[in-house]
This record gives structure tokens, sequence and C-alpha cells, in this order.
């Protein structure tokens, strides 16, 4: 009791030092150099309105391929951890009670619509918010929804991986193309630019985002995936 | 009180990340410390996101009619944050899915005990 009323009091003065912080703290009235270089030069260098997804597709897009490669990692080091020993083979030790009406017919009617916004999302990611990863989080959220409906569910390992680095694959050909036809590696301009706000402008944009959305979303349920095969134990 | 409201964000990002920190600290269960530690990301995205914001600045998606935009880079860089985040957190319950399975149990202290070590 005492333990904790220390830690409390702890946390109290540490909050009350963030507290502090804020006390002086005033907005930016306009923005610093770098930022105000990538809203002045996007619509004309990349010809996409979305500024964020122009910096992480094009001006940082090195950065964005280590963060799809951090994902992967992650993806393939939890299916190593997760399949240690042969318990994949195991019986399931305990009869799972069926998923409600609801969830079954909601899931039938949810998932082609889940499905077709994870698309949406990703494939106008330079003109609205979202793109690949928001978009690849929404596919994957349509497996889940998958999975609570029927647990015991086995999707194909094969098809999951195949998609992963297919799209992965294409992803590193585009940014070489890139720098064969374009200014360096994942320039966006090996396609035309196109007119400002269409769904096809902004170069190679709404491919990239479209690979990187595939692989986030295969990633993602990759990892679901594995997660609900110890479903049984 | 007027500064307390205009600055609503910046005391719900102490108090979640306060709230999240001590759930790390204070609770043995492994999945309620994950939970804990997403907590405490939540605060930090937050608080990058309200630091990148411009005054009268609009999100930084180019339209016609706003001059005024929010820094964009915040926002890269929280995006990366989050992503990174679902990538520790998955990789966070595989393991305690992996420790269930070893000790049967996710409570800190029963771990300690069957391991002797304390």
């Amino acid at each position: 009791m005492i333990k904790r009323f220390t830690l409390m009091l702890l946390l109290a003065g540490l909050g009350a030092i963030f507290a502090g912080l804020i006390q002086n703290y005033v907005a930016d009235e306009e923005l610093n150099l770098t930022a105000a270089y990538y809203a002045a030069h996007t619509a004309e260098d990349i010809g996409a309105a979305n500024i964020v997804t122009a910096i992480i597709v094009t001006y940082r897009g090195l950065d964005t391929l280590g963060e799809v490669t951090v994902l992967f990692l992650t993806a393939a080091i939890i299916g190593l951890v997760l399949s240690q020993g042969n318990r994949q083979q195991q019986q399931p030790q305990r009869k799972l009670p069926p998923a409600g009406e609801l969830l079954v017919t909601g899931t039938r009617l949810l998932l082609p619509l889940i499905l077709l916004f994870g698309a949406y999302v990703f494939t106008h990611g330079h003109l609205t918010p979202g793109g690949g990863f928001q978009g690849g989080a929404i596919i994957a959220s349509a497996m889940l929804l998958l999975l609570l409906s029927n647990p015991m569910k086995r999707f194909s390992h094969r098809l999951i991986t195949v998609v992963e680095s297919a799209s992965g694959l294409a992803f590193v050909i585009i940014g070489l193309l890139g720098i064969a036809w374009a200014g360096g590696f994942l320039d966006n301009r090996i396609l035309p630019i196109g007119t400002f706000g269409e769904l096809f402008s902004a170069g190679a944009i709404p491919i990239i985002y479209a690979f990187v959305g595939l692989k986030v979303g295969a990633e993602f349920s990759s990892m679901l995936v594995s997660l609900s095969e110890t479903e049984d134990l | 009180m007027q500064f307390i409201l205009d600055h609503y964000n910046y005391w719900i990002v102490i108090f979640l990340m306060m709230v999240g920190f001590y759930t790390v600290i204070s609770r043995g269960n492994l999945i309620k410390k994950i939970a804990g530690l997403n907590m405490f990301q939540t605060s930090v995205f937050l608080l990058y996101i309200s630091i990148g914001n411009v005054s009268g600045g609009t999100t930084p998606i180019i339209a016609e009619g706003f001059r005024a935009y929010s820094n964009p880079l915040p926002h890269v860089l929280i995006l990366t944050a989050i992503v990174v985040g679902v990538a520790t957190t998955a990789l966070g319950l595989a393991l305690v899915v992996r420790i269930r399975e070893a000790y049967g149990s996710i409570e800190e202290e029963e771990i300690h005990k069957q391991d002797e070590s304390f």
C-alpha cells in the first residue's frame, strides 16, 4: 500500500514537471525551414495534395522502405517465436463456443466493404488523409473480423507470404526504376505527374502505396494468423 | 481557466502518460503491462501531433483557399512510430503467449517464483 502511494506521488511529481513545460508553450506562428520547403514544393515537384504522403513516399522514401522492413522482420520473428515445436499439429483441447449469429452475419456483410474501404484508403493516399499503412491496417482488420467469427479458421501461410514478398519486391523494383528513368531511388516521376488532385496523378505514388498497402496488410494478417493459431493451446 | 481549456490536449497527454507509466510499473500481469506501454505510446503520439500545430493551420493537405498548414514532419514521424509501435506490441504479445506456455502463468510474481529468481 505504502509502495503504491509512493509511486502515485512520484508520478504526480513527474506530471507536475511536464505541466510546467506546458505553461510557457506557445504554438508556432509559421512552419520551420524544412517543413516550409516541403509545403511549398510538394505540389509542383511531386504533384501530391497530401504533404505527409509526399514526404513518406518520395522525399523520405528510403526510410519508408526501412519501416516496411521492420514490419517484415516483426512478422517473421513472430512466426518464428510462435512456431516452436510441433504445436501446430495438436488438436484443440477444448471446444470453442460457436460465434454469435450477429457476428457471423455481420462478418459476411462487412467483409467486402472493409476490404473495399482499405483499397480506397491506400489508392487515395496522395489526395486524402490515409495511405498504404493505414489501408493495410484496415485490410488486416477484415482478417481480424474473419478470425473473430471463426477462431479455428486456417489461412494459407503460403498465400500471405507470396503477397507480401511480391509486393515488397515490386516496391523495390519501382524504386530502382526511379534510378534509371528519373532522378533517383524511389523518385515518383517515372510516370507523368498528371493533373493535380486526380486519382492517377503524382507519378508512381498511388502504385507504390498500393504495394505498401498490400504488403502491410499481408504482414499484419500474418501476425494475426500466427497469434490465432495459438488459440487452441 | 482559459489557459487550461486552450491546452486541453496537453493535459490529456500528461494524464495518459502517467496512467500508462503507472500501469507498467504497478501491474504484474504481462498483458496489462503491454496495455500500459501502449497508453504511454499513445500519449507521445498525441504530444507530437499537438506540437506540430501551427496557429490557424489546417491539416497538411494542399487545397484551395488554405494558406497555413500544420507542420507535416511530426505526422510523418508519428506514422512511423505507430507502425513500429504495432510491431513491438505484436512481438510482446507473441512472447507472452510463449511465456504462458512455458510457465503456465502470465503473472510476473509467479514466474519469478518458479524461476527462483529474486
